[in-house]
């Protein structure tokens, strides 16, 4: 059977990449199939829906594009199974006072694992995503992900809960391009999306604003409560936990000889912990809930680098394998904004080996 | 590209069903030739006005009535509206603000109740149902009122195919002084039309679900039966509906409509047989499907089941991967599927309504077209229902 005999579904969202994605997975031959997922939708005072994904318009983009395509087109109630793992999960977190990344969640337990198996029930051989990374096929028979071609857009970050039982059925064909490149040939295929703009994260956040979600669903996170310091001193008065991030330092309302960050969360007594730069900073961080991209780490220890954040960049640091599905990272400098609940995501230049999610500090 | 199914089954003719050839044959000349607006009193308004008179004749002839009795609309949700707001409208200076409906009818019907009782002074009953979606004559009977203005029932339903016992039905509500409307929308060409064994004096059609045009329909009024236009325009159709009249669509529903009538007895046998071949060999490849509607006092065509604890989308999804065209209550294409209101009414829980499907034959099914909708269904509930297991 050759490649353009097998089936791919292409998860639409009527965004320019998953576009592209789909228009390319047809022009090289495929038997495509587009899906759409509608993950989430919360009702307004006013009736209408908050979430910015799977709007009617989106819908409508989506089926049109397909159309154009002349492709089949499916769009799955994915509800259910999205406010479970997803949105009760980043409610669940944000109590326990963690900063948890949805994206990484989505892709565990809906994209890469929900999506995909409707996908293979469709008999699709592949799901195809108009995410920025690759999937390298080497010559020994395994499969690398690699980092997008454009690095500004790369996503290799929230994919990095891939595994050797997934990677091998989906495809990302953006991830060759560069985003300019991907807007050229969406106007070169004639889709009509070629000058909207970026989809967002936090897609099941009407407005974005996750603070006006949180006060919504877990309003216990915006009760007042006292600013600490690492030693219990009360300096000041905070508005609700779910307001400060780690490494924030302004708004926090306090005075003091140094300039004051935020240390830590601690929901058990509602308490904002600040401290000073030199609290703030830390030189090791661990994860837990490790995924390896290969089935298993290179070796107990090994030296790589590091991407604490969606956003931020990668940093050498040497890795240790800890019982339990865990992993250290030791880094030669201190790190600032290590936010427990965000991904640790590993990288070996631009091949991403896997991730964790990070720990609370001991205190 | 992978090959293309194997067949491509269609089985959804509740939903609409194509133009017979024949059909188009007659609705040609309207097109382009016979053009002129049936109200205009030159030459080809006057021709234009004959195809229609004509039209008028067949529908009557096939309904039973006088002429005068048929008002063409655009179709059998503007029949039903304007049956149900055109006599509830009138009745109301005599006091008339009662009426009584069932909880299984198509929305044409139940959210035009829905809506003069929100916005008008009408309140609405809505009549108890077995869990096969039949009324009994004596609920009805208790229902009625002195200000009862209007009772519609639906003849036969879109989504479980159960047919009504319409005439014991239409008796109760005339004894206590109450006009009875049906929507037969799903009837031609497998139940009588004849509206005075019937005894209705309201009754909705659409010519796209007996292989007429889209976009044409026409509705029954009894003479004597005073109706306020729901479309207020022109003196179209002796002041009850106003617009041109779609002269071709018109000839085409007539033309279509007697098609129906003639060959009835050929088309309930046809579709009865395939009906009854699909019925059992669903249950016999998914033991615990659940059949939904009457399994006696059905359509000819339909057949209709709940597959419990799955999705009808997907399932639809599938079949259409498979080139088998159904359909599900539950299904819409936003993704935001909801259970269907007539299962829900019939007593079936939430989320075992949302694994429904129809399934409805027509004149061009064939045995084999049956046989391999029923292969790919057992195999499609099959593999779902392992899926499933996964995110239980």
């Amino acid at each position: 059977m050759t490649e353009t005999n097998k089936r791919v579904v292409v998860a639409m969202s009527g965004g320019v990449d998953s576009s592209v994605a789909a228009a390319l997975m047809v022009e090289q031959g495929y038997d495509v199939v587009g899906m759409m997922m509608r993950l989430w939708s919360e009702p307004t005072s006013e009736g209408g829906a908050h979430n910015r994904c799977c709007t009617p318009e989106q819908l409508s983009d989506a089926r049109r594009i397909a159309d154009k395509l002349k492709i089949p087109f499916y769009v799955l109630d994915t509800q259910d199974v999205f406010r479970g793992k997803i949105v009760q999960y980043f409610i669940d977190t944000h109590t326990d006072g963690f900063t948890p990344n949805p994206c990484i969640e989505c892709n565990r337990h809906i994209r890469f694992d929900w999506l995909l198996n409707n996908a293979l029930a469709l008999e699709a051989d592949y799901l195809a995503t108009g995410h920025y990374a690759r999937v390298e096929h080497t010559t020994d028979g395994r499969f690398l992900l690699k980092k997008g071609l454009d690095d500004a857009k790369d996503q290799s970050y929230v994919l990095s809960v891939l595994n050797p039982s997934t990677i091998d059925k989906v495809l990302f064909p953006v991830g060759e391009y560069e985003k300019p490149v991907v807007r050229q040939l969406a106007a070169k295929f004639g889709l009509p999306t070629a000058s909207k703009k970026d989809s967002q994260d936090l897609c099941f956040l009407g407005d974005g604003d996750y603070r006006r979600f949180l006060r919504d669903h877990a309003p216990q996170l915006m009760a007042a409560g006292p600013i600490v310091r690492k030693n219990g001193d009360v300096i000041g008065q905070h508005e609700g936990l779910a307001n400060y991030t780690i490494g924030q330092r302004k708004g926090l309302g306090v005075f003091a000889a140094e300039p004051l960050y935020v240390l830590a969360v601690n929901p058990a007594v509602n308490a904002l912990v600040v401290g000073t730069a030199d609290e703030l900073g830390s030189t090791s961080l661990t994860a837990s809930r490790v995924n390896w991209v290969a089935g298993s780490p290179p070796a107990a220890s090994f030296k790589a680098e590091v991407k604490i954040r969606y956003k931020s960049r990668p940093v050498p640091a040497t890795i240790t394998v800890l019982d339990g599905g865990r992993f250290s990272a030791a880094f030669s400098q201190p790190m600032r904004d290590i936010t427990p609940g965000q991904g640790a995501v590993i990288y070996d230049g631009d091949i991403c080996l896997g991730s964790g999610i990070i720990e609370r500090r001991p205190a | 590209m992978s090959p293309a199914p194997a067949r491509h089954v269609y089985l959804d003719y509740s939903a609409t069903t194509p133009v017979d050839p024949r059909v188009v044959e007659a609705m040609r000349p309207f097109q382009s030739e016979t053009f002129g607006n049936s109200h205009s009193a030159h030459i080809d308004g006057r021709r234009a006005e004959t195809a229609v008179e004509e039209a008028r004749e067949r529908v009557a002839q096939v309904l039973g009535c006088k002429h005068g009795e048929i008002v063409f609309t655009s179709g059998g949700t503007e029949s039903d509206n304007l049956a149900i707001r055109g006599t509830a409208l009138a009745g109301l200076k005599a006091g008339k603000n009662h009426l009584v409906t069932t909880p299984v009818e198509h929305s044409a019907v139940g959210k035009t109740m829905a809506q003069l009782s929100e916005y008008m002074p009408f309140e609405t009953t809505l009549l108890p149902v077995d869990q096969s979606g039949l009324v009994d004559a004596e609920d009805l009977a208790d229902a009625v009122r002195p200000t009862t203005g209007l009772v519609s029932i639906i003849y036969a339903n879109n989504e479980i195919g159960t047919v009504q016992p319409l005439a014991r039905l239409a008796q109760a509500a005339h004894e206590r002084g109450a006009l009875f409307h049906t929507d037969a929308v799903q009837a031609p060409g497998q139940l009588s039309l004849d509206v005075k064994a019937l005894d209705v004096d309201l009754m909705s059609i659409s010519a796209h679900k007996f292989y007429g045009p889209k976009g044409v329909g026409a509705l029954y009024v009894r003479e004597g039966i005073s109706l306020v236009p729901a479309m207020t325009g022109g003196s179209h159709e002796e002041g009850r509906r106003g617009g041109t009249l779609n002269t071709a669509g018109i000839v085409g529903m007539a033309h279509a409509l007697a098609l129906a009538a003639e060959e009835m007895p050929w088309r309930v046998a046809h579709y009865t047989a395939l009906r009854d071949r699909l019925t059992q060999g669903i249950l016999q490849a998914v033991p615990d499907a659940i059949p939904t509607g009457h399994p006696t006092e059905r359509l000819a065509s339909h057949a209709s089941f709940i597959f419990d604890g799955l999705d009808g989308s997907i399932l639809l999804m599938h079949l259409d991967m498979k080139g088998v065209s159904a359909s599900s209550a539950s299904a819409c294409k936003t993704g935001n599927p909801e259970p269907s209101g007539v299962l829900l009414a019939l007593g079936y829980p939430h989320d075992t309504a949302m694994g429904s499907i129809r399934l409805t034959v027509g004149k061009d099914t064939s045995v084999e077209d049956v046989d391999y909708a029923i292969q790919q269904i057992g195999e499609t509930v099959a593999k779902l229902r392992r899926l499933r297991q996964q995110y239980a």
